[in-house]
């Protein structure tokens, strides 16, 4: 235990190093990969923790990204109540498609929330008066102490590091509990007095609620907003980087989406079918490594200290 | 915004609709089939409905184009995608069936993955289009109005595929084993039928139904990557709306996709493209099983 809070305290001591002696390039991809990170981790919340097969959680990222865009290019308000903005957006949307569907379960529950999610991609990328359309937001104006890359990559540092541990605190608590409980065993949880609907519901607004701050972070990292981050496919992919670093950890969401997003920036450098590696890559995962990478090497440890094959 | 609904031009959209219902049945069908029997929520669908669609290019082009050469790629473009559903039953699925949906869904996204680049490195990625043979050409007059000959055609290929896929599943031996091993397919291999090769009988039939609608849209639209991507989705919310496994509700859902798009592109042009949507949500929010019996 004191190993693991050692080796989490000398990362986030890197990380606040980083931008001392790593090029801006680098900054700004790292940036991306935290909240990119968390992104996964809240859709872990959902899909890991609570067996609910949210399909289309990139949704949340995207209303959390135009919403905080568009309050701050729209509207008059102190930026500051656009980052709030945007993450309660999307837990306000979490919560209205939750309740129509949380009365499904499994295939059916996956597929209602893929097309209420599909159809707030449609409205967001047709409605042009008002959300740009299929064009999105581009130079969108931040607060001075965000506007440089230096400034964007602590404020993502932190902003992450408090949801990761918002989000770990959650799923080590009584509810975390409950919500694993009712993942292995709903009808024996129902049966013990948990209300199953209800516990299912508060993951699905919590995971989108974080879902919607990375989207806020992404807007200051990039000051752009487009259509396409909440696109079925980018979904999909987010519940890969969760399967690649393993669904039921707590880090291996955030190791798969390193993992997915390193190689997408230095593979697509070398190899134009940046696509057909992922597939194959996903193929032997899918195939040999079914528990994730981190999920393979916690199994690994934990058969070592146990002594047990 | 209603009156257009009220103009000459409603019935023409609503035959271009139906016509695109004809399409989105076929394909759909086919995912239907496969999930109701496999249970595999087969992504890649929409992968291999554009390779029908590119395959039929192809041989238009080594034929040089004419009737003859239409008709074969009718045939031949189905074929190659069917082969290649082959390959994937017998090398990856046949072995993973025991897996949980999500890693199948996941699986099937890395196919479809792999197969759009191969798309791009075998086709390249500029758009691609074909004509109608000679005697599709050209607009028939219904009830007074222009309706382009080759989407009559495709009205006429609609209830042939669905009787044809009736006759299948009802009438002949394997269709009737496929179905009793989409309920209960352990009991069905106790009985003494090897289940595996009904499953690939099935996989094989699902995935030509995928490249005959690739092969049979291409000549109205234009064939690139990424018309995989709006179609697969389109093909998984009406396979949903109909009842997981259940051909005529693969009909019904079709209906009511093709027809909300073409009319609501009437009545909203903007928002078009969420009707279908809306229509799906609608359906679901009351039906949440679907609106036929699921083979589930």
């Amino acid at each position: 235990m004191k190993g693991k809070h050692a080796a989490a305290i000398l990362l986030l001591v890197l990380l606040a190093a980083l931008p001392q002696f790593a090029p801006r390039f680098h900054v700004y991809i790292v940036s991306i990969l935290l909240l990119t990170g968390l992104l996964a981790t809240s859709l872990n919340l959902a899909i890991g923790y609570g067996g609910l097969y949210q399909f289309h959680h990139a949704v949340f990222y995207g209303i959390g990204a135009y919403g905080t865009a568009l309050m701050l290019t729209r509207s008059g308000m102190p930026a500051a109540l656009g980052f709030l903005a945007g993450p309660l957006l999307a837990a306000l949307l979490s919560l209205a498609i939750g309740i129509v569907c949380v009365r499904l379960s499994k295939l059916y529950f996956g597929m209602l929330q893929i097309s209420l999610g599909s159809l707030v991609w449609a409205t967001v990328y047709r409605w042009y008066s008002f959300t740009g359309g299929d064009d999105g937001i581009h130079g969108i104006p931040l607060p001075d102490l965000l506007s440089s890359t230096t400034g964007a990559y602590y404020y993502t540092l932190i902003v992450t590091a408090a949801s990761l541990f918002a989000l770990y605190r959650i799923v080590r608590s009584p509810f975390g509990k409950a919500l694993e409980g009712i993942r292995d065993n709903p009808v024996r949880s129902s049966a013990i007095g948990i209300h199953v609907k209800l516990h299912q519901l508060a993951a699905l607004v919590i995971a989108g609620f974080f879902g919607g701050v990375a989207g806020s972070l992404f807007v200051v990292v990039d000051t752009s907003v487009f259509p396409d981050m909440m696109f079925w496919t980018y979904s999909l992919e987010v519940l890969i980087m969760c399967l690649l670093g393993g669904m039921y950890t707590f880090f291996g969401p955030l190791v798969g989406s390193s993992i997915l997003m390193l190689l997408r920036t230095y593979v697509s450098i070398h190899f134009q079918y940046w696509h057909l590696f992922l597939g194959i890559l996903l193929t032997l995962v899918i195939i040999f490594l079914p528990e994730g990478v981190l999920g393979a090497v916690v199994r690994r440890f934990r058969r070592a200290e146990t002594g047990h094959a | 915004m209603l009156e257009n609904l009220l103009s000459a031009g409603t019935l023409t959209q609503i035959l271009v609709g139906l016509s695109r219902t004809t399409i989105l049945f076929i394909v759909s069908s086919g995912l239907s089939l496969i999930l109701g029997v496999l249970r595999i929520p087969n992504i890649a669908h929409g992968s291999l409905y554009m390779i029908g669609a590119f395959s039929a290019y192809t041989v238009i082009q080594f034929l040089g184009g004419g009737t003859l050469a239409f008709w074969a790629a009718m045939v031949a473009g189905p074929l190659v995608v069917a082969a290649l559903g082959f390959l994937l039953e017998r090398g990856f699925f046949s072995y993973l069936y025991d897996r949980e949906h999500l890693m199948l869904l996941l699986l099937t996204f890395s196919f479809t993955l792999i197969l759009g680049d191969l798309v791009k490195i075998l086709w390249g990625s500029e758009y691609r289009s074909i004509t109608a043979p000679p005697i599709f050409r050209g607009s028939a007059e219904v009830f007074g109005l222009p309706i382009p000959q080759y989407n009559l055609f495709l009205l006429l290929v609609g209830p042939v595929i669905a009787v044809f896929l009736w006759l299948v599943i009802n009438r002949t031996r394997i269709g009737k084993i496929a179905r009793a091993a989409a309920v209960d397919s352990e009991m069905v291999s106790a009985v003494g039928i090897d289940v595996g090769w009904v499953f690939a009988f099935t996989f094989v039939l699902g995935c030509f139904l995928a490249g005959l609608g690739g092969a049979l849209v291409a000549p109205i639209v234009s064939i690139s990557l990424g018309m995989d991507h709006s179609l697969i989705m389109e093909a998984f919310l009406i396979v949903i709306i109909g009842g997981l496994g259940n051909i005529w509700g693969a009909l019904l859902g079709s209906l009511i996709f093709g027809l909300t798009q073409s009319l609501g592109i009437l009545v909203w042009p903007q928002f078009g493209i969420v009707f279908p949507y809306l229509a799906v949500v609608v359906v679901l929010v009351f039906r949440p099983k679907g609106l036929l019996r699921s083979a589930w």
